[in-house]
C-alpha cells in the first residue's frame, strides 16, 4: 500500500507539471484571442459610425455653417482622409497610449472617460457587492425549502425579474420608490461634478437596486439549482450518516461545493451588469460611461465612442475569461 | 461473543408516496466481533436495509416500522437530534463509492475528525494511529490531501478510518469493494476482518458478490424482494443452500477454478410494489407448487440452525443441489491465430504511453480473453482494435488482409465484420430511438438493406438473443440492464459480424443476468463467431475463453490457453491476480 501511495504521488506531480504547461498555453491563446476580438470590435465601430447619418462638423458648427468652414473643419479633424487612413491613425494613437481628442469638445478622450469610468465601475461594483450575498442567501434559502411555499414564491418572482428588461425594472422602481407610490429615494442619480458616488449613496440606490434585481434573480436561481444538486450528492448523505449537525453540513460540506459552480456564473453576471449599465445610467441620468456613450453617439464623437465601446468590450472579455478559467479550474478538480 | 449486540426486528422501509415496502419485515441478530453478510441482487433492498440500520432512509423512502437496537439503544425511537449523536459513535457507515462519498472540497484530516463531536481537535497521535490502523501513510502531507489526490483503494481506507474513528459498536459496509481491483479488494477485506476482531465491532457487510461474502462474513442473510429468504452461517448457506433462490444464485456464479455452464435465473426480479400473492420468488422458482402461489411462506427455522423462507425447504435440503456443475464441453477452436493478427501495437493518451508493443493472434471461431486490472490498458486496446483510438502505432491483419488503424479508413465491410459491445448498455443504445430503430440503423447503413429487410433482420437477431419481438417498439429506458445488454449484442449481430469485441459486457450486470449473457455469448461462439472478451473478472474468463492474454501496465505479461494460464500461472502478476481472486466455495450436494 505504501508503494502504491508513492507511485500515485509521483504520477500526480508529473501530471501537475503537464497540466500547468497546458494551462500556460491555454492562457496565452485566450489572451491573443482577446486582443484580436478587441481589434475586430474597433473596426466594426469604425465602419458603423461611417454609416451613421449626419456629420460631426455640422454638429459642431451648427446648421448655419458655410460649406467652406465645414470643409476646413473636416480637414482639421482629419475627416477628409480615406476611412482606412483614419482608422490606422486612430489605431496608431491607441497603441502609443493616446486615443486622441474628442471631436466635439477638443478635450483628450482619456480625461473625459476617466472620471466617468470610475463612476461606472463604482456603480457596478456596489451592485455586485450587494447582489452576491443576496443571491446566495435567496438561492440557499429557497433550495433548503425546496417545493415549499417560499421556494415556489422565489421561483415565480425570480422568473418575472429575469424576464423583465432593465429599463422596465428601473422605471417601475422609480414609480414605486422614487416618485409616486412611496417617494423615499431620489429618482435621478445626479452627482455633483468631481465627487465620488460613494459620498452620495442614496442617489445611486435606485440604479444599484435595478442592477441587483436584474442580475441577482438569475444568479440566485443558479445558486438554488447548484445547492440542490450538491445536497443530493452522496457526500452529503455521508455527512448525515456521520451524525454531523445540519449547520455544518450546509456551511462546511454543501456551500463550498455549490459555490464552485456559481462563481463562474457570477463573473458572467458581472459582465452582463456592465452591459446593463448603459441603459441604467441613461435611465437615471447617472454620469458614467454608459451615458457618455449615448451622448457621444448623438454627436457622432467617434474617438469617444471608440474608447467607451472598447472599454465595455474589454471588460466583457476579461470577465468571460475569468468565468472560463474558474469553470476550467473546477473541472480539473472534479 | 458477549458484549454489545445488534438486534434488528420487524424492520420495514416503505416508499413514501405509495407505501410499497422496499424492506419487508427484516429481523436479525449480530454479536460483536462478528461480520454478517447481506447478499442480494439489485433491487433486493439490501442497500436500503443497510441505511435503515443507521436510522436513515433516502429521499422518498421512510422507515415505517421496526427496531434497530445497538448497544441497548433503539435507534428508531430516537429524535433526529439524538440520532445525530449516535451516528458515527455507535453506528457508522462505509459507502460503496468513496470517490463520490468523500467531500471533494475538504481535506482528509477534516473529514476524519469532524465526526468526533465537540472535541474537534482530536489529538494528532490518535489520528496517526487511526491511519496506521487502516494501512495508510500518517504524515502531515497526507492529512492535508483532498480525496481526489488518493487512489480508489486509499479512498476506501479513508472511508473505513472515518467509520471506525469513534469506535462504533456496529459498522455497516455497503458494497465497499465493488469498484476496486481484486488485489485492492483482497487487502480491504483483510482490513475489515482484522478491525472487527481487534475492536470487537459488529459489522454488516452488504454485497452482491457471493465470493466476497463467503470470504468475509461469519453469517449471511440472503435477500429477495425486500425479504430475508435464507439466513445462517455463511459456509453452510453457500455450500448447502436450502432456499431455491440461493441455489439459483449460486448456480449462476462462474468459478475461477473450473469451467462449467452457468445457469441463469429465468424471469425478472419483482420491482418494489409488484406484490403478488404467495411467495415473491415463486414466479421464477423451479420448485414452485400451487401452494407457493397462494400463501406467503413464513421464515422458518430449520434443524440445521438456519432460517429459510420456503415451504418446501425440508424436501429441498434433501435434494441434490441443482448447482452440480455441468462442465462445458465446447471444444476450443483450433487454428494458428491468423484470423486477426495484431503486431507491435502501442497506444498513447496525450503523449503518455498506455500500451507497449502488444502482439497477438486470434484463430477463427476462438474466444480470446484480455485480462487486467484498471489502468492495465485493456480498454484502450479494445478501442484501438475497433479503430476508435487515434494515438496508436502497429499493424493489423484481419481475415488475410491488412487493416488500417482508424475506423474511418476501414472499408464498410471490415467495419461490418468487426462489431463492438460496450460495458454500459444504458449508454450505448440511443435512448430516443425505439429498440427497432436502434437495431435497423446499422443494417441499413452497413448492409444497405431497405426498410423491410432491415426490420426482418431486427426480428431475427432479437429472436437470437431471446428477447420477445414485442419489445421492438419499446425504448431503451423501459428495459432492464440484462435485456439492454442483449439488445446491444443483437445490434452487433445484425451486421453479420465475424469478430465480436466485448468490453466488460457483464460488469454492470447482476450475477443471474451475467449468467444469461455469458451463456448467450457461448452459444454465439458455437455458431462460429470469433470473440475478444475484455474483462477483469477471471471467473467469467474461465467460463468462456479459449485463450487468455494478461495485460499489466500496458504490456502482455502472460498469454496462453485458459486452462494453463489460470491453473498454473507463470508470471508473478498473474499469480498474484489468481491469489487475490475470490471464489465461491464449491457446493456440496447431500
Amino acid at each position: 500500500m505504501m508503494r502504491t501511495a508513492t507511485r500515485t504521488s509521483e504520477v500526480a506531480t508529473t501530471d501537475a507539471g503537464r497540466r500547468r504547461r497546458r494551462r500556460g498555453r491555454f492562457l496565452l491563446l485566450r489572451l491573443l484571442q482577446g486582443v484580436l476580438t478587441l481589434l475586430v470590435v474597433s473596426i466594426l465601430i469604425f465602419v458603423a459610425t461611417q454609416l451613421l447619418p449626419g456629420d460631426v462638423a455640422r454638429v459642431i458648427l451648427g446648421d448655419a455653417a458655410t460649406p467652406e468652414r465645414l470643409a476646413a473643419l473636416r480637414v482639421q479633424l482629419g475627416l477628409d482622409l480615406p476611412v482606412h487612413q483614419q482608422y490606422l491613425n486612430w489605431l496608431g494613437g491607441v497603441l502609443r497610449g493616446d486615443p486622441g481628442q474628442s471631436l466635439v469638445t477638443g478635450r483628450p478622450v482619456l480625461d473625459m472617460v476617466g472620471v466617468r469610468l470610475v463612476n461606472s465601475l463604482t456603480l457596478a461594483g456596489v451592485a455586485m457587492l450587494v447582489m452576491l450575498p443576496l443571491a446566495l442567501l435567496a438561492g440557499v434559502s429557497a433550495a433548503r425549502r425546496r417545493g415549499k411555499l417560499l421556494d415556489r414564491l422565489f421561483l415565480g418572482t425570480s422568473m418575472i425579474a429575469n424576464a423583465t428588461p432593465e429599463f422596465v425594472i428601473g422605471s417601475v422602481l422609480v414609480v414605486l420608490l422614487g416618485t409616486t407610490v412611496w417617494p423615499i429615494l431620489p429618482p435621478v442619480a445626479l452627482l455633483p461634478t468631481g465627487q465620488s458616488p460613494l459620498m452620495h449613496l442614496p442617489s445611486i440606490a435606485l440604479p444599484v437596486l435595478t442592477l441587483v434585481i436584474a442580475g441577482g434573480a438569475y444568479l440566485a436561481r443558479l445558486v438554488r439549482v447548484s445547492f440542490i444538486d450538491v445536497m443530493s450528492s452522496e457526500y452529503i448523505q455521508m455527512a448525515k450518516l456521520k451524525g454531523l449537525s445540519e449547520r455544518r453540513i450546509v456551511y462546511r460540506h454543501a456551500l463550498p461545493n455549490a459555490l464552485g459552480a456559481v462563481i463562474p456564473a457570477a463573473s458572467l453576471v458581472a459582465a452582463i451588469t456592465i452591459g446593463g449599465i448603459v441603459v441604467v445610467e441613461y435611465l437615471f441620468a447617472y454620469p458614467g460611461i454608459g451615458s457618455l456613450l449615448l451622448e457621444s453617439i448623438r454627436s457622432r464623437d467617434l474617438p469617444v465612442i471608440q474608447a467607451v465601446v472598447l472599454i465595455i468590450a474589454a471588460s466583457y472579455f476579461i470577465l468571460n475569461f475569468l468565468a472560463d478559467t474558474l469553470a476550467g479550474g473546477r473541472d480539473r478538480r472534479a | 461473543m458477549t458484549g454489545s449486540e445488534v438486534e434488528v426486528s420487524g424492520l420495514e422501509v416503505a416508499v413514501e408516496a405509495t407505501g410499497a415496502l422496499i424492506v419487508d419485515d427484516v429481523s436479525l441478530r449480530l454479536a460483536s466481533g462478528h461480520v454478517m453478510g447481506v447478499v442480494g441482487e439489485s433491487g433486493s433492498g439490501k442497500s436500503t436495509l443497510a441505511l435503515a440500520m443507521l436510522g436513515y432512509a433516502k429521499q422518498g423512502a421512510r422507515i415505517s416500522a421496526g427496531h434497530v437496537v445497538v448497544d441497548g439503544v433503539d435507534l428508531l425511537s430516537l429524535s433526529e437530534r439524538e440520532l445525530r449523536a449516535v451516528r458515527g459513535r455507535k453506528v457508522a457507515y462505509v459507502p460503496q463509492d468513496p470517490a463520490t462519498a468523500l467531500n471533494p472540497a475538504l481535506s482528509i484530516r477534516t473529514q476524519l475528525t469532524e465526526g468526533l463531536g465537540r472535541r474537534r481537535e482530536v489529538s494528532l497521535p490518535a489520528l496517526r494511529e487511526l491511519l496506521r490502523a487502516v494501512g495508510l501513510p500518517d504524515d502531515d502531507g497526507f492529512l492535508k490531501r483532498r480525496p481526489r489526490e488518493l487512489s480508489g483503494g486509499q479512498q476506501q481506507r479513508i472511508a473505513i478510518a472515518m467509520a471506525i474513528a469513534a469506535d462504533p459498536r456496529l459498522v455497516v459496509f455497503d458494497e465497499p469493494t465493488t469498484g476496486l481491483d481484486v488485489s485492492t479488494q483482497a487487502r480491504v477485506l483483510e482490513l475489515v476482518r482484522r478491525l472487527c476482531r481487534e475492536r470487537s465491532m459488529a459489522a454488516v457487510y452488504v454485497s452482491h458478490d457471493l465470493a466476497v461474502v463467503a470470504d468475509v462474513a461469519d453469517t449471511v442473510i440472503v435477500m429477495y424482494a425486500g425479504q430475508v429468504v435464507e439466513a445462517g452461517p455463511t459456509r453452510d448457506v453457500i455450500t448447502r443452500p436450502n432456499h431455491p433462490y440461493t441455489r439459483a444464485l449460486l448456480a449462476a456464479v462462474p468459478s475461477v477454478g473450473e469451467r462449467h455452464r452457468l445457469i441463469p435465473i429465468r424471469g425478472r426480479a419483482p420491482a418494489v410494489g409488484d406484490a403478488t400473492p404467495g411467495c415473491s420468488y415463486a414466479p421464477r422458482c423451479g420448485f414452485a407448487i400451487d401452494a407457493c402461489r397462494t400463501a406467503d411462506p413464513p421464515l422458518a427455522a430449520t434443524s440445521g440452525g438456519r432460517l429459510v423462507r420456503c415451504i418446501r425447504h425440508e424436501e429441498l435440503a434433501a435434494k441434490p443441489s441443482v448447482t452440480d456443475r455441468v462442465p462445458d464441453l465446447r471444444a476450443a477452436a483450433a487454428g494458428d491465430g491468423d484470423f486477426l493478427r495484431v503486431s507491435g501495437l502501442s497506444a498513447y493518451y496525450a503523449g503518455r504511453q498506455v500500451l507497449s508493443d502488444v502482439s497477438f493472434g486470434l484463430a477463427r471461431g476462438e474466444c480470446l480473453a484480455v485480462v487486467g486490472e484498471s489502468g492495465s490498458g485493456k480498454t484502450t486496446m479494445s478501442r484501438c482494435l475497433i479503430g476508435l483510438h487515434g494515438e496508436q502505432e502497429g499493424d493489423y491483419r484481419f481475415d488475410g488482409a491488412a487493416m488500417p488503424a482508424r475506423a474511418e479508413r476501414r472499408s464498410a465491410s471490415t467495419r461490418r465484420q468487426l462489431q463492438y459491445v460496450f460495458q454500459n448498455p444504458y449508454g450505448s443504445l440511443n435512448p430516443r430511438r425505439s429498440i427497432e430503430q436502434n437495431l435497423t440503423a446499422p443494417t441499413r447503413d452497413l448492409l444497405g438493406m431497405d426498410a423491410e429487410a432491415s426490420r426482418r433482420r431486427a426480428r431475427e437477431v432479437l429472436d437470437r438473443v431471446e428477447i420477445p419481438a414485442a419489445l421492438l417498439a419499446r425504448y431503451p429506458g423501459e428495459l432492464s440492464g440484462g435485456q439492454l445488454q442483449r439488445v446491444a449484442i443483437a445490434r452487433a449481430l445484425a451486421c453479420e459480424p465475424k469478430l465480436l469485441l466485448c468490453d466488460e459486457v457483464t460488469s454492470a450486470l447482476d450475477v443471474s443476468v451475467q449468467a444469461s449473457v455469458v451463456e448467450l455469448l457461448r452459444s454465439l461462439l458455437d455458431d462460429g463467431l470469433s470473440m475478444i472478451f475484455v474483462t477483469h473478472n477471471l471467473a467469467v474468463v474461465r467460463s468462456i475463453a479459449d485463450r487468455v492474454i494478461v495485460l499489466n501496465g500496458g504490456r502482455i505479461v502472460e498469454s496462453g490457453g485458459t486452462e494453463e494460464v489460470l491453473s498454473a500461472p507463470t508470471h508473478p502478476y498473474t499469480q498474484a491476480l489468481m491469489t487475490d481472486t475470490l471464489d465461491v466455495p464449491k457446493s456440496t450436494s447431500i
